[in-house]
């Protein structure tokens, strides 16, 4: 092949677990040597949408081609090519550590160096201990190495920092950083925002199994008319009055009492008429933030703020 | 003396050189895998304390138990009807209970997930664990059979090609009743069933009392369980050296092509 194809492209995909629609006609599409963040709250289809991808989970209706391959008809052509990371990792419950790395990296025609790798990702402390008996963060340093060791196309991320401290997830971050660098295409969820803001070229927020927004983290949080501005007072004074006396367009919010948000363009005179409006209310205006929205903001104002379980 | 700290990792120089993912894919060679898969797995069956209690401990005990205490009425030489159901009991603990719970709880702890994930083809996952199974078993039949003979069993050489065969064969339907059992059920059930299965064909089953002296019905079921098929297929060639009654090749037959046609459906990675 001459042009390499896409490394992940999904069109209309649907998957159904008895009644409930997992995934509901969602599209995605990944560059080769790109890196995507699949972002969304728990249950909004990112697990679904990768295992069918990883040819795990066939899908009831539309068409997925994970670089060219068909996942479900060629799963074992397919896999040869990918490195999987799965939630929660998976290893036997007795192995150590090296042993399992070396396994995976025995099922490769090429792979990396297990010595090395166990030792950069702070593995050869408990190169001898049981998997069940490793650290959360260590099993999914674990899972991570398994996934690169065999010097993949492609790599699937489910959640790889979740469980980690701060110092690991940093270290996944390089190492997703090297993986795009040179040249691997990575597919990756996380509820964190942070990381998909670092990370990521492309970023989709899925919720009830289908895309409500893509783009580059940059593009998503664009600050042209977005900005807003949070500052403190006396709680429970008239936003709706607020807003009125902004020009046209403003939003103005008390989401937390005390708390209050002002959306729209900030400029000096706006920042004059939030704080002479309080003084008119006999408030004072503290803690006075202006801000770009967040990633979390972006994502938070499009799947809500309930808890999903 | 003490040693001093080790030294922490230089700090000089990015943690992934340019170039170390450069992708280079492709999956290993079949034999390669086959050989790690399967040579895991007998290191981790061999290191886990309760299966070699119930693969090597369990069948010693019950061997000079059996042939040196008269708890169960036989004919003598005691040996002669112990050993092979005590190589029958070998087979059904690693190929059926051992098999089964790990398998049980590899599912829970996702390796089978994980390893199918790798270049791994569905067909050596399943030849993998066989392997294992396989290499379990020849050292358990290296060692009881030893010590058998140490305790004065001579069992008929003409015979012995045919027990081998048999003992595959037991390893296949046993084998195939592991995975159905351990790649179906929630693991901490497999645990439960698989043990009780196991005493249940220890005891009633032909392994421990040889079929002739079990009462009638239990004596007609036990004829076409796997356990009493594969233990009295045993004693008779072991004792006789004839080729083995082909109504015990048939049950375990059955066994193994009843058993891998449903686990071939219902059997999940997770």
């Amino acid at each position: 092949m001459s042009s390499s194809p896409p490394a992940v492209s999904v069109r209309g995909l649907v998957k159904r677990y008895g009644r409930t629609t997992a995934v509901d006609g969602l599209d995605l599409d990944l560059a080769a040597g790109q890196v995507l963040a699949l972002l969304g709250p728990n249950g909004a289809g990112k697990t679904t949408t990768v295992e069918v991808c990883e040819g795990f989970v066939t899908a009831d209706a539309g068409e997925v081609r994970v670089l060219g391959v068909d996942p479900a008809g060629a799963p074992d052509t397919l896999r040869a090519r990918i490195g999987v990371m799965p939630q929660g990792g998976g290893a036997y419950p007795g192995v150590r550590a090296a042993e399992m790395l070396r396994l995976v990296a025995a099922c490769s025609a090429h792979p990396l160096d297990v010595g090395w790798l166990s030792a950069v990702l702070g593995l050869d402390s408990c190169a001898r201990t049981p998997y069940k008996r490793l650290s959360g963060g260590q099993q999914q340093r674990l899972a991570l190495a398994c996934a690169v060791v065999g010097r993949p196309e492609l790599v699937f991320l489910d959640e790889p920092t979740a469980g980690m401290d701060p110092q690991g997830r940093r270290l996944v971050w390089e190492l997703i950083g090297a993986l795009r660098r040179d040249g691997v295409a990575v597919l990756l969820t996380t509820h964190l925002m942070e990381e998909a803001e670092e990370l990521a070229d492309q970023v989709v927020i899925v919720d009830h199994g289908r895309v409500v927004a893509q783009g580059s983290p940059v593009a998503l949080t664009a600050t042209t008319e977005q900005q807003e501005l949070r500052f403190r007072a006396r709680a429970g004074m008239d936003v709706a009055g607020l807003a009125a006396a902004l020009p046209a367009g403003y939003g103005a919010d008390e989401p937390i009492a005390g708390r209050y948000v002002v959306r729209g363009r900030i400029d000096p005179g706006v920042l004059s008429t939030i704080t002479g409006w309080c003084a008119e209310q006999g408030a004072l205006a503290d803690d006075v933030q202006v801000a770009r929205r967040s990633l979390e903001d972006v994502f938070l104002e499009l799947t809500g703020r309930e808890l999903r379980s | 003396m003490t040693t001093p700290p080790a030294t922490p990792p230089a700090t000089a120089g990015p943690t992934f050189p340019p170039g170390t993912f450069s992708p280079r894919p492709g999956g290993g060679s079949p034999g390669r895998m086959l050989a790690a898969q399967a040579g895991t797995e007998m290191r981790l069956a061999l290191r886990n304390g309760e299966q070699v209690l119930l693969t090597l401990l369990i069948p010693v005990v019950l061997l000079v138990g059996l042939s040196t205490v008269d708890v169960v009425p036989l004919p003598e030489p005691r040996i002669a009807a112990v050993a092979p159901g005590v190589l029958a009991l070998a087979v059904m603990s690693t190929a059926f209970t051992g098999q089964a719970i790990a398998l049980g709880f590899d599912r829970r702890y996702g390796v089978v997930r994980r390893l199918a994930a790798t270049a791994l083809p569905r067909w050596l996952l399943v030849a993998g664990r066989l392997a294992a199974v396989l290499g379990v078993v020849a050292l358990q039949m290296v060692l009881l059979g030893g010590l058998a003979a140490g305790l004065g069993w001579r069992p008929e050489p003409a015979g012995l090609g045919w027990a081998l065969l048999l003992v595959v064969l037991g390893c296949a339907a046993f084998g195939a009743l592991g995975i159905l059992l351990g790649g179906t059920l929630r693991a901490e059930i497999v645990l439960a069933v698989a043990n009780l299965v196991w005493f249940l064909l220890l005891v009633g089953g032909g392994i421990a009392i040889p079929l002739d002296r079990l009462p009638g019905p239990l004596a007609a079921a036990g004829a076409v369980l796997p356990s009493g098929a594969l233990a009295e297929g045993l004693r008779e060639t072991l004792t006789t050296g004839a080729v083995p009654d082909p109504g015990p090749v048939l049950v375990l037959l059955g066994w193994t092509v009843v058993a891998a046609a449903v686990a071939v459906r219902a059997v999940r990675l997770r």
